[in-house]
């Protein structure tokens, strides 16, 4: 049996680097060095290669597919189709309505069609060609205010997917009493989480009918689910193990490769590697869901919010995936972190022909965001107030009621919050003259000195919820395992919790590190031999995953004390435990662990539960949906060259809440990561759809910013204890997404004057002036 | 895969293999590869073919000749003073790692209408030395570019080397794409003053099937300096205006995911005006630009 390499049992042999200190990632060195194994990277000896067939067409009927062409090509294992899925012939994560492989029908351009394994990829691809499907070509439908009315033909509910609404207080009467209101429409483009890691995986049948899944994603337990529902075979047969994945963002809480490459594993008994192209990923994962916003607000003269209004479409595209959750939390978050007694939302997600669209980093939240932020700067220029002024007076604090009926709890620190963006210097104009070019509009094309350069300074607040919301009681569980060796206690930690880059590795070692004084950690691969621990989104696997790592840690410790209290003949509740000694409360050794373990192992399983919550009614949305909240704002300085519409994003200054640094410097790389998709998402991120085609499917032409797009980041992060989660966490990951890209419209509105009803704006979308230069300043 | 380690080697495999694919820098050709656009059955890798990644002077010092593999972070490094433009032009182009391994050569060979060098080059009246083993040919670049990602290159040939005739006095070059690096020009114009004979060239990168010369933009300013080479500063700036029209309206771009035609001829008439102002401050300052 070949050795299958994967990065398994780092060790971490560091006694200091407990909780709250920034530890060294395990992953990190071999992420740099290239030693690191990505799922792309999984390899077994004998290994064929899978390649996907996927339509051409965003519409069509399949009338008839031929095989026998490709089949016949030397090297060519097996060519399989919908016929050939053994189990279930759909799959999802909460309603099963995509196909493994197409049948009947293709909904939108790139589904999957059929599947070949080679003994190389470029047979395999060969063979793909080779595949006759005759399709019928439709129309395809990809409005989504047709999908609105629930009557188009060819989608699931007519189009209409799931329509959210949250009553509260009464707007009609608010409205009467308003001295200013203002009305906005704002839409986003489609966002792509364009990790750089492709979706990719190695499967390997077993001996007894069953197959071991080797690959990148964000929740083994739901994979494997789906999985096994597909293949026709009983959890115990599928076994997931985590391999290297290459980033998320959200794009990988759906399947891609897994049933693909079980499918060809099973059919040839051979082990079967698939790897998607940057081209083929594109059209292998779900986008951000692109949204038309409708806001309006009504406001006293001196700046407070008597009601706030919004309608909020978001286009799932073809498939359900995750969009009715996507448009709730848009809908939940949708009158953003501000106090507000009046609330009309509805939200609507709705089937098109366009490329499905899930989840992705901020959740909804991101576009209703955007949308409320915009209108606030809209409010403020109505009123004559500063936006930031106009931010804290109606600033969302402890006890104050959200439009769900849900009164905020845990730490609302949004003034701290604002005020640090307040006092915060702005940094210095730039001489256009002298400064170097990659200081200017435009960077190396060399197309300024100085000529149409206006600045702008913009804010923007965000609001989300961390963890599951509306009832859904998710669980994590660890064990965590001590034994001796060479006398010294070592821990191991075992939780199947996704690593994705943010770190959560990182955090289990500390915790182990901190709860029980070791000095050496070990930990195991992540699999499905152990009970789930729901998957890293939501800003929730941090908080999740440290409650079930500490709360294993605690009973490993308590076990140990209690058998040195034995060997001491000491209560256990006068002993501590201290690395490799247990000692007195004084501090002073009693005996070493290693002689009361001796050669026996302690291992302790934990199971952590957030607090309960409960679904939002469906006439009024009312509820308490949630765990906890975030907060974070952003402050944007721009410099737009107004002749050409170019950018230079000059500083992104943020403070966010985090409750307890866990690992400061994860906790940055998380915001400046957050921070920099947000800006992509402002001033360049956008997947070109026409008539259900993705125009942009690579790199040249889906652009994300780059060294010389990224500006600095003055920062200030707040610890406010969270009074329920472990040592005061709160999830980090996506409350900076948030506000990164109203807060850049903002600066490009201050700069220009323009309205800028759309994001990501383009070049020609914020040019003022005419190209003969005859505006110019004097 | 053919390796050719001489010139001769080279020319003798291009034409027993005209199919091949010739392949230097691959910074073209591996990504229409790893997009499964290209599947050429042969490749001609010249990266172990002698004496092809240097420059020299010739023509009494008036011309600088570039070997087909010299890389663009070579020419900006060594010859941002000779050919300044094309040192620009090289700047702009990708990564760091891109521009080690890119050539300006494999730039002319796939001819695309938005390659960075090629504007430089109409603005310069560059020369291709095409070479097969029928013998050596100079193709004027004005003669070069045939088509969309067309060039006059017969399928036995080899670009051997670029002639760019040495900057004599201010030359621009300006991109314009909608990030700050990394990017597939929207538009691009490149600028030249020749004060030796003196006279005006210009060139124009994506905006039309092939890059462009924006000939009367040219016309209009060599009138509007006509005696005033030495004298620049009275050059009025409703010439700037005009000048920057003339280049939009030479330009016959397209709509595409980069950028829409009329935003493409906007950009260029703005590239055109300001990269006169600055030439001609160079002009006044009696600097050739670097």
């Amino acid at each position: 049996m070949t050795v299958i390499e994967t990065p398994t049992r780092i060790t971490t042999p560091s006694v200091v680097d407990g909780v709250g200190a920034s530890a060294t990632r395990p992953d990190g060195v071999p992420k740099v060095d290239g030693s690191f194994i990505y799922s792309s990277d999984e390899y077994h000896d004998g290994s064929l290669w899978g390649v996907t067939l996927r339509s051409p067409h965003p519409r069509a009927r399949i009338l008839a597919i031929d095989t026998s062409q490709a089949e016949g090509i030397d090297g060519v294992r097996c060519v399989l189709t919908h016929r050939d899925v053994p189990g279930s012939k759909t799959y999802g994560m909460k309603v099963y309505d995509e196909p493994v492989l197409a049948f009947d029908e293709v909904r939108y351009q790139g589904e999957p069609v059929a599947v070949v394994a080679a003994s190389h990829p470029e047979i395999a691809r060969r063979a793909c060609e080779l595949i006759v499907v005759d399709y019928e070509e439709l129309v395809p439908n990809t409005d989504p205010e047709m999908s609105l009315t629930g009557r188009v033909d060819g989608l699931f509910g007519g189009g209409l997917a799931r329509h959210v609404r949250i009553r509260h207080g009464d707007v009609g009467a608010a409205r009467a009493l308003a001295d200013v209101v203002v009305e906005g429409r704002y839409e986003m483009g489609t966002q792509d989480p364009a990790f750089l890691g492709p979706e990719s995986g190695l499967a390997v049948p077993l001996g007894d009918g069953g197959v071991e899944l080797y690959v990148s994603c964000q929740n083994l337990h739901l994979d494997q689910q789906q999985v096994a529902d597909c293949l026709g075979l009983p959890l115990d047969k599928v076994r997931l193990v985590l391999s290297g994945v290459g980033g998320a963002f959200g794009g990988k809480e759906d399947l891609n490769v897994h049933i693909h490459a079980c499918m060809l594993a099973l059919r040839t008994g051979r082990p079967v590697r698939m790897v998607y192209s940057r081209e083929e990923s594109f059209f292998g994962h779900v986008h951000r869901h692109p949204a038309i916003a409708d806001i309006e607000l009504g406001a006293t003269r001196d700046g407070r919010l008597l009601f706030t209004k919004v309608r909020l479409v978001l286009d799932g595209g073809a498939y359900t995936s995750t969009s009715q959750v996507v448009i709730a939390n848009g809908c939940y978050f949708a009158a953003g972190a501000y106090d507000v007694a009046n609330v009309e939302i509805d939200g609507f997600a709705t089937y098109t022909n366009n490329p499905p669209c899930g989840a992705m980093r901020g959740f909804g939240a991101v576009q209703s965001c955007y949308a409320i932020e915009s209108a606030m700067d809209r409010l403020a220029a109505a009123l004559e107030m500063h936006p930031l002024e106009l931010r804290m007076r109606n600033a969302i604090g402890e006890g104050d009621m959200l439009p769900t009926g849900q009164p905020v709890d845990g730490p609302a620190p949004v003034q701290e919050i604002l005020a640090y963006l307040r006092d915060l210097p702005l940094p210095a104009g730039v001489d256009h003259g002298t400064a170097d070019m990659r200081a200017r509009p435009g960077g190396v094309g060399n197309v300024t000195r100085g000529e149409g350069i206006r600045r702008g300074v913009g804010y923007a607040l965000g609001m989300k919820a961390i963890g599951f919301s509306g009832g859904m009681d998710d669980t994590c569980t660890a064990r965590v395992t001590v034994w001796i060796r060479d006398g010294e206690p070592v821990a191991e930690v075992y939780c199947a919790g996704p690593e994705l880059g943010q770190g959560v590795v990182t955090l289990e070692a500390q915790i182990a590190r901190t709860e029980l004084g070791v000095r050496t950690v070990e930990l195991r691969d992540k699999d499905t031999d152990i009970a789930e621990s729901g998957a890293s989104s939501a800003s929730r696997q941090s908080w999740m995953t440290a409650g079930a790592v500490a709360g294993a840690c605690g009973l490993v410790r308590d076990e140990i004390l209690a058998r040195g209290a034995r060997a001491l003949g000491r209560p256990a509740g006068e002993l501590t435990l201290d690395g490799p000694e247990i000692r007195d409360p004084a501090g002073h050794p009693l005996v070493p662990v290693a002689e009361v373990l001796g050669p026996e192992a302690v291992s302790h399983a934990f199971t952590y539960r957030h607090r309960p919550t409960e679904p939002v009614d469906d006439e009024r949305g009312q509820g308490n949906a949630h765990v906890a909240f975030a907060y974070a704002a952003h402050r944007a300085v721009v410099d737009v060259d107004v002749e050409l519409g170019l950018v230079k994003v000059v500083e992104m200054a943020t403070a966010q809440d985090v409750g307890k640094a866990m690992n400061p410097a994860g906790v940055e790389g998380q915001i400046e990561g957050g921070t920099v998709q947000g800006l992509g998402l402002a001033v360049m991120e956008e997947l070109q759809i026409t008539d259900g085609r993705v125009r942009n499917p690579s790199f040249t032409d889906y652009l994300i910013p780059t060294m010389l797009d990224v500006p600095p980041m003055p920062m200030k992060i707040f610890e406010f204890p969270h009074p329920d989660s472990p040592y005061g966490l709160n999830g980090v990951g996506e409350p900076p997404n948030l506000s990164s890209t109203p807060a850049i419209l903002n600066a490009l509105r201050d700069a220009t004057g323009l309205e800028l009803p759309r994001a990501p704006v383009r070049p020609s979308d914020l040019i003022t002036e005419p190209p003969d230069g005859r505006a110019e300043p004097e | 895969m053919l390796r050719p380690s001489s010139w001769r080697g080279a020319m003798l495999l291009r034409s027993q293999y005209p199919d091949a694919s010739p392949i230097c820098g691959g910074t073209d050709l591996m990504v229409d590869i790893n997009f499964g656009r290209a599947r050429p059955a042969t490749l001609l890798d010249l990266t172990s073919v002698e004496d092809i990644d240097s420059w020299e002077l010739i023509d009494d010092g008036r011309t600088v000749r570039i070997g087909a593999g010299m890389s663009y972070t070579r020419i900006i490094d060594e010859l941002s003073g000779l050919c300044p433009a094309l040192a620009q032009a090289a700047r702009t182009i990708g990564s760091p790692q891109i521009r080690n391994r890119g050539t300006v050569a494999g730039n002319l060979a796939t001819a695309s209408p938005a390659g960075d060098s090629h504007p430089v080059l109409l603005a310069c009246w560059a020369q291709v030395e095409a070479e097969s083993v029928r013998g050596l040919r100079l193709i004027d670049i004005d003669d070069f570019f045939v088509g969309p990602k067309r060039s006059a290159l017969e399928p036995d040939e080899l670009i051997r080397a670029v002639r760019v005739p040495a900057a004599t006095g201010p030359q621009q070059f300006a991109k314009v794409g909608p990030r700050n690096a990394m990017v597939i020009a929207t538009v691009s114009f490149a600028l030249n003053l020749d004060t030796a004979t003196p006279r005006v060239g210009t060139g124009i990168g994506s905006a039309g099937p092939t890059p462009l010369r924006a000939r009367a933009a040219e016309q209009m300013l060599q009138d509007s300096l006509d005696d005033r080479w030495d004298a620049p500063g009275s050059v009025d700036e409703d010439v700037g205006r005009q000048f920057g029209a003339l280049v939009a309206e030479a330009a016959s771009p397209i709509d595409d995911v980069r950028g829409s035609a009329e935003y493409r001829r906007h950009a260029l008439a703005v590239l055109g005006r300001r990269c006169l102002s600055w030439a001609l401050q160079d002009l006044g300052e009696g600097e050739v630009a670097a």
